[in-house]
C-alpha cells in the first residue's frame, strides 16, 4: 500500500475559461521515500501540495492516503485525517508568536486530543530530533531563521505523520542554512519519514533521491537515484 | 474514523492565547464593554440605592399621614380653619392622631439685644403636643411641646431654626426672644424629610400663644395620621367635616404622594439612563466584533495552520467566538467593579444606605459573555470560512 497515491487528478479553477492547473496527473509516494516536487512558479506544484495535502480538493480523480480515498470525505473528516497523517512545513515557518518552541510543536497534536503532558514530552523529543533541545523554552521571535524552520518541521513530525509536506522550506533562508534544512531532511529520512519536498529550486532538488518535475500542470519526468542518498 | 479532536480546556486556552498575545488591543477593545457595563451597573446601583432610600423614608413615615390646610383666597392672606377643626377631625374614628398648626405673629430673636427683624426668617407657630407623633418627627436634643407645659414661656426649635440662632444643644438652657418675653429652648428637631417649612419654624403651645401674643385658636393647618385601611375615604369626608358650610375653601394634601412621584421620577430616569448604557454596551460589542474581523484577516496564517494541523471549521470558529467572548468577559468583569465602586461612592456621598444589587451584577457580566459571544460569531464564520489552501499562502 502507498502512503500516497494520485490517480488522474485534474485541478481547474473557476472562470469561463476555466484554468486547469493539474492536468490528470497520476503519482505513487512510498513509504520511506525522501522526494523532490520541482517545478518553476505557475507550473502547478503548489497546486500539487495543496492537493496531496488535502488542503484543496481536485476537480477530478482521486487521492488516497495510506489506502485511503478522500474524495468523499467530509471537509470535518479530512481535518481528522490531516491531524494524524499529514505534516505540514510551510515557506514562512507560520509559527505563532506568543507560545514557545516547544510549545508551538505541541500544536501539532492539539488537534488530535492528546493530554497536554502527553503533548509536552513529545514535542521535547521532537525538538531533540531535529537538534533544538537547548532551545524548547525560546519564543520564535529569539530563534534564527533556521531554527524557525526547524521548530516548524517537529511541529510537523510531532505527530508521526504517514507523510510530511514541506513547500519551499528553504524559500526564506540563506544558502548556509538551507543546507543545513536539507540534511535535516535527509536524516530524518533515514529515520524511516516518508518526505516530500516542494521547490522551484533545482539544485535543491537535485539532492534528493527522486525528483518529480512538474510542468504546465503535468509531470514532465520523474527520476529516482538511489545512490545519492551516502553522497551527501 | 479518525476525527478531529480539540479539548475544551484546550479550546479554552486556544482562545485565550489570541488576547495574550495581543495584549494591547486585549485592553483598549475589553475597555468600550467595560464602560458599558460599568454605566449599566453604575445607573442601577445608584437608582436602586436612592429609590431604597426614598423608600425607607416614605416607610418611616408612612403613608398615612394628610395635611388639611384653608385653600387659598385672594382677599385674605391669613387664611384659617374654622376653630373647631382639629375637635371635629379627632372625632372621625378612622384618625389615630392629630395635631393643629397655626402661625403667630410675634418676631423672634436670639437675645434681646439683637435688633428685630433679623431673625433669618424664622416663623413662631402655635402647636399642640401631639404634633411630633402625628408628623413622626424625632427630636435631636431636649424634649418636644407636652400637655403640662401650659403657660410656661417654652419654645422648640425646627432644625434650620437652631442652626440660625447658632443653638445645638439645649445643655446651656439656651434662651430665645419673642417679643418682649424671653423663652427657654427646651428642645431641637431633627430634619422633617416631609415639611421643610416647619425645619424653620419656632414651635409654642397654643396656650401660651393666646395669653401672651393674643394669638386665635382657629388653625392654619391640622396634620392627622388615620388608619391606614382607611387613609382615601378619610380624605374624602375631610373637607365636610372641617367646614360643612364652604367644604371647597379647604384643602388637602397628603405629603407622602410627593415621595412616591419622586419614586417614580427615579424609576423613570433609570430607565432613560439603562437605555444609554445599553446603547454603550452594544457599541462596545460592535467594537468587539470590528476588532475580531480585522484579527481573522490578521490571522489568515494561523488559521491556514490550524487547518493544516487538523482543525475542524467548527474548531476554528469555536476558538474565535471564545476568544470574543473572553475579551468581553474581562470587560464586564471590570465594568461590574467599577459600576460597583461608583455606586458605593456616591450613596456614600449621598448618606444613602448602599444598595448593589448582586443579582445586577451577576447579570452585568452575564450580558456581556453573551454580548462577546454574539460579536464573535461573525469573525468566526468568517474565519471558518477562510480556504486553508489559500490561507497558508504566503500574502
Amino acid at each position: 500500500m502507498s502512503v500516497l497515491q494520485l490517480t488522474s487528478v485534474t485541478k481547474e479553477y473557476g472562470g469561463k475559461p476555466a484554468v486547469r492547473a493539474l492536468d490528470d496527473v497520476s503519482l505513487r509516494i512510498e513509504a520511506g521515500e525522501l522526494t523532490a516536487i520541482v517545478g518553476p512558479s505557475g507550473s502547478g506544484k503548489s497546486t500539487l501540495m495543496n492537493v496531496i495535502g488535502t488542503l484543496d480538493r481536485p476537480t477530478r480523480g482521486e487521492v488516497m492516503i495510506e489506502g485511503e480515498a478522500t474524495s468523499a470525505m467530509s471537509d470535518a473528516q479530512l481535518a481528522g485525517l490531516r491531524a494524524r497523517r499529514i505534516g505540514f512545513v510551510f515557506q514562512q515557518f507560520h509559527l505563532l508568536a506568543g507560545l514557545s518552541a516547544a510549545a508551538n510543536v505541541a500544536t501539532g497534536l492539539l488537534y488530535r486530543g492528546i493530554k497536554p503532558k502527553e503533548r509536552e514530552r513529545r514535542s521535547h523529543h521532537a525538538l531533540e530530533r531535529v537538534g533544538l533541545g537547548h532551545r524548547i523554552d525560546h519564543r520564535p521571535g529569539a530563534l534564527s531563521g533556521g531554527e524557525r524552520q526547524r521548530v516548524a518541521i517537529a511541529r510537523a513530525l510531532v505527530g508521526d505523520p504517514a507523510i510530511v509536506l514541506a513547500d519551499e522550506p528553504t524559500g526564506n533562508l540563506d544558502s548556509k542554512t538551507s543546507e543545513e534544512i536539507v540534511n535535516l531532511m535527509l536524516e530524518l529520512n533515514s529515520e524511516g519519514s516518508t518526505i516530500v519536498v516542494i521547490t522551484h529550486d533545482n539544485e535543491l532538488a537535485e539532492l534528493f533521491p527522486r525528483r518529480v518535475r512538474v510542468l504546465d500542470g503535468r509531470i514532465d519526468s520523474d527520476v529516482q537515484v538511489e545512490a545519492l542518498i551516502g553522497a551527501v | 474514523m479518525n476525527r478531529s479532536r480539540l479539548r475544551f480546556a484546550d479550546l479554552i486556552r486556544t482562545g485565550l492565547l489570541g488576547l495574550t498575545t495581543r495584549l494591547g488591543r486585549t485592553i483598549l477593545t475589553a475597555g468600550g464593554i467595560a464602560i458599558g457595563i460599568a454605566s449599566m451597573v453604575s445607573v442601577l446601583g445608584i437608582s436602586s440605592s436612592s429609590t431604597a432610600d426614598v423608600l425607607s423614608e416614605l416607610d418611616r413615615l408612612g403613608t398615612n399621614l394628610l395635611a388639611v390646610e384653608a385653600g387659598a383666597s385672594f382677599l385674605d392672606d391669613d387664611v384659617r380653619l374654622p376653630d373647631t377643626s382639629s375637635a371635629r377631625i379627632r372625632r372621625i374614628p378612622a384618625t389615630e392622631n392629630a395635631a393643629a398648626l397655626t402661625p403667630v405673629s410675634v418676631d423672634i430673636v436670639k437675645s434681646d439685644v439683637m435688633p428685630s427683624g433679623r431673625n433669618g426668617g424664622v416663623q413662631v407657630s402655635a402647636t399642640e403636643a401631639e404634633l411630633l407623633d402625628t408628623l413622626a418627627g424625632t427630636v435631636a436634643d431636649g424634649r418636644f411641646l407636652s400637655t403640662g407645659d401650659g403657660q410656661l414661656p417654652v419654645v422648640v426649635l425646627g432644625s434650620e431654626a437652631a442652626e440660625r440662632f447658632g443653638i445645638s444643644s439645649v445643655k446651656h438652657r439656651p434662651a430665645v426672644q419673642l417679643g418682649e418675653h424671653r423663652f427657654a429652648v427646651v428642645g431641637i428637631l431633627e430634619p422633617l424629610v416631609l415639611y421643610p417649612d416647619i425645619d424653620r419654624m419656632a414651635l409654642i403651645g397654643f396656650d401660651v400663644a393666646e395669653n401672651l401674643f393674643d394669638s386665635k385658636r382657629a388653625p392654619g393647618t391640622v396634620y392627622l395620621r388615620t388608619d391606614p385601611d382607611y387613609v382615601e375615604q378619610v380624605r374624602n369626608i375631610l373637607a365636610r367635616t372641617v367646614d360643612p358650610a364652604s367644604p371647597s375653601s379647604v384643602s388637602v394634601t397628603r405629603p407622602s404622594e410627593a415621595l412616591s412621584a419622586k419614586a417614580e421620577v427615579n424609576k423613570s430616569l433609570t430607565n432613560l439612563l439603562l437605555g444609554l448604557g445599553a446603547v454603550a454596551l452594544v457599541v462596545g460589542g460592535v467594537g468587539i466584533a470590528n476588532v475580531m474581523v480585522i484579527s481573522v484577516l490578521e490571522r489568515r496564517g494561523e488559521i491556514g495552520v490550524r487547518r493544516a494541523l487538523g482543525a475542524t471549521r467548527r474548531h476554528i470558529a469555536a476558538q474565535f467566538v471564545v476568544e470574543s467572548a473572553a475579551l468581553a468577559l474581562i470587560g464586564g468583569t471590570v465594568g461590574v467593579g467599577i459600576g460597583a465602586l461608583v455606586t458605593i461612592g456616591y450613596a456614600k456621598r449621598q448618606d444613602w444606605t448602599v444598595s448593589v444589587p448582586l443579582e445586577g451584577l451577576a447579570l452585568g457580566v452575564l450580558a456581556a459573555l453573551v454580548i462577546g459571544a454574539v460579536a464573535g460569531l461573525y469573525p468566526a464564520v468568517r474565519a471558518a470560512r477562510l480556504d486553508p489552501a489559500e490561507a497558508v499562502r504566503p500574502a
